[in-house]
């Protein structure tokens, strides 16, 4: 069987511009043979399922550093259901506190990816679908 | 100056590679800029000191701006702070300036920074963040209730809506009856390096510079002691830029505003003196001293040779300091203090004039008081106990260190060629010339990392597994709910019909010539709040989206 291709969307979503972080991962994925789209800048949560849905992905990439993550990511999660699209898998990074990380792993964040995250962490969580390592 | 005998040189060398443990073969800086293991005359061939260094407080600068430097006085020790509301921040501010802190420094949340106010939809979970939340005049007279402005000076972190936080400060200086021309302070104003770095550009390119061009004349005309614009390198530098990137695209932009000005009908003398500087400090210890020193010796030139400058206060560059954000880690914290520290020490060595040094948490979210306290204490240790202010560029004549700075000069003016042949700094940004050079720094320093060829403590190198959490500030809901009702009371309070025939006026005279500052003025009076004049702007200017690239 011929190994499958994963298509990852990358969004910022809220109102920060601090894009290094989403550029390097969207870079490296893309390097390992990973589908990705970059939707860019001050995506709101609506937007971004609009376009994973379009987009056909696998999963969605938020990165984020204004401190608005406890309330826009689980609002993706919570449009992700009423599209009933739960099977597109969540997963973060930016400036999250560990507490905060850890409350949006229970709401069905498959993983949160803090400073300091090796890319190959990150391409070797994607290559595993999208499973944190054990 | 050369070595009187090669041979010496030559046997050094011989016995340098033949010992026990042989050296690494390349060495380079941070920003992959190659270094030898050693230096000696020999490197600084046709190197004339009065050409190169001068003295401090003369043509070019590279020694410092003022003749006494650190004798005379200090550098500012500024720490940006600002969270939560008006009336937190407030207390922080008052905190800090009981603490020895000569100067404040604004950091306003991300609404307020994109000019949305704190009930704005796209506002939700934003509010108080990551800086604090101003919507009307009303939240600016909270922030600064109690200090004085005549006594000091203050720096607003703000870009895109810069001229409408100005002029709301104006008008606390109003009703506390400080006059305009005692008014001391700096605007980050910038907004070319958000095009390029930061991202948090609202307008189209050419209204935005309109904007910075019509503070810059009020400022001249009015405000002697106000820094219209603060060029920001910081930001090009943390969006993953190299040390030589950092350096020429911020001169660049510094150049694009000088000539915006001249085009506004200002003499070059007459706002000149007053454009300011604001550069990271990285790690890498002697290419940051040698990337200050080569910033003051450039601009000097550039304002005097290119724009025939006359009077030495346009010659000379002023800057503002903050350590690196992006060289905090997550992994160990505390040794976030060190880094700190060593960064601190560069931008003294490189004759600071103000200087912002990070909190060991920042990399997690805002700080604690205590962390934001060692940061201040770090700063007054090496103030008063290293003893780097007693002498004045105490590198000065290092072998090295003068040719890296030859070297930081070099590959800058390689650079202003590049964009010069573009077309200048709006064709780039347009271009995306700026955004792919950043991007390909930012990720080659990453593969480095990866690779293991560059080292850093607790991240891939003599980690511990997760270290233990250290406790975070917190902001809470709380904070928006009681924001978004202050905005209401706002808005019942005041003249309505006064607000919507200044924001009509906004919009025509947004249309035509006219320098906005006098109508914005009017309109923060009326307590319009920053939301409804960015409005009215954006219906007359629209809006920017940038080419996606990655």
């Amino acid at each position: 069987m011929a190994k499958k291709t994963w298509r990852v969307l990358t969004a910022k979503v809220g109102l920060d511009g601090h894009d290094r972080g989403v550029k390097v991962v969207s870079r490296a994925l893309r390097d390992a043979g990973v589908e990705v789209i970059y939707a860019g800048l001050r995506q709101t949560p609506e937007m971004v399922i609009e376009a994973a849905i379009q987009e056909d992905v696998d999963a969605i990439g938020i990165s984020l550093h204004s401190g608005a993550h406890m309330t826009l990511i689980p609002r993706v999660l919570e449009l992700l259901k009423e599209r009933q699209a739960t099977d597109i898998v969540v997963f973060g990074g930016g400036i999250i506190p560990e507490d905060d990380a850890a409350e949006l792993k229970k709401m069905g964040v498959a993983e949160i990816f803090g400073p300091g995250t090796s890319l190959q962490t990150i391409v070797d969580f994607v290559n595993r679908g999208f499973k944190a390592a054990a | 100056m050369a070595l009187r005998s090669k041979t010496a040189r030559e046997e050094w060398a011989t016995r340098y590679r033949s010992g026990k443990r042989p050296p690494a073969e390349v060495a380079t800086t941070l920003s992959g800029v190659p270094v030898e293991p050693l230096y000696t005359p020999d490197d600084l061939a046709g190197w004339d000191y009065h050409e190169k260094l001068g003295f401090p407080g003369d043509f070019p600068y590279t020694r410092g701006v003022y003749p006494s430097m650190y004798r005379g006085q200090l550098w500012t020790i500024r720490q940006f702070a600002g969270y939560g509301t008006a009336e937190e921040t407030n207390k922080r501010y008052q905190f800090l300036l009981s603490q020895g802190q000569a100067g404040l420094s604004v950091a306003f949340d991300m609404p307020t920074l994109m000019g949305y106010d704190s009930d704005d939809p796209l506002s939700r979970g934003e509010v108080g963040h990551c800086g604090v939340a101003i919507d009307s005049l009303a939240d600016m007279e909270t922030l600064f209730s109690g200090i004085g402005l005549d006594g000091i000076t203050t720096s607003m972190t703000i870009n895109s809506p810069a001229a409408i936080l100005y002029a709301m400060y104006i008008a606390v200086g109003e009703k506390a009856g400080v006059p305009l021309e005692k008014l001391g302070g700096t605007l980050q104003n910038d907004i070319l390096k958000e095009y390029i770095a930061q991202k948090e550009y609202i307008f189209p390119p050419e209204p935005s510079m309109r904007l910075v061009v019509d503070t810059i004349v009020f400022a001249a005309r009015h405000m002697p002691r106000w820094n219209a614009v603060s060029v920001s390198g910081y930001h090009i530098r943390e969006a993953g830029s190299t040390a030589v990137q950092e350096l020429a695209f911020t001169l660049a932009d510094g150049m694009a505003y000088v000539e915006a000005s001249i085009r506004a009908g200002l003499d070059v003398d007459e706002f000149a003196p007053r454009l300011s500087f604001f550069f990271d400090s990285h790690t890498d210890f002697f290419e940051e001293i040698a990337k200050f020193r080569a910033a003051r010796r450039l601009w000097a030139h550039i304002m005097r040779d290119k724009y025939k400058a006359r009077d030495p206060r346009s010659w000379m560059l002023r800057f503002h300091t903050q350590t690196a954000g992006v060289s905090l880690t997550r992994q160990q914290v505390e040794n976030n203090v060190t880094r700190t520290a060593y960064e601190a020490m560069a931008a003294v060595l490189g004759g600071t004039n103000s200087l912002h040094t990070n909190s060991m948490d920042e990399v997690l979210a805002l700080p604690t008081e205590r962390a934001a306290q060692i940061a201040l204490r770090t700063q007054q240790v090496l103030a008063h106990e290293t003893g780097v202010a007693s002498t004045i560029d105490p590198l000065g004549g290092s072998y090295f260190v003068e040719s890296l700075t030859d070297e930081m000069e070099r590959g800058a003016r390689e650079y202003f060629d590049r964009i010069e042949e573009q077309g200048g700094v709006l064709r780039c940004i347009e271009n995306g010339f700026f955004q792919h050079e950043i991007a390909d720094a930012a990720f080659e320093f990453e593969r480095k990392l990866e690779a293991n060829e560059r080292i850093i403590v607790g991240v891939n190198a003599y980690t511990e597994g997760d270290s233990g959490t250290v406790p975070t500030l917190k902001i809470g809901a709380a904070t928006e709910h009681g924001q978004v009702a202050r905005l209401r009371a706002v808005r019942e309070r005041r003249d309505n019909t006064s607000v919507s025939n200044r924001l009509e006026e906004l919009k025509l005279r947004a249309r035509g010539p006219d320098n906005l500052m006098p109508t914005l003025l009017e309109c923060v009076r009326a307590y319009a709040t920053e939301g409804e004049i960015m409005a009215a702007l954006k219906e007359v200017f629209g809006v920017y989206r940038e080419p996606i690239l990655f």
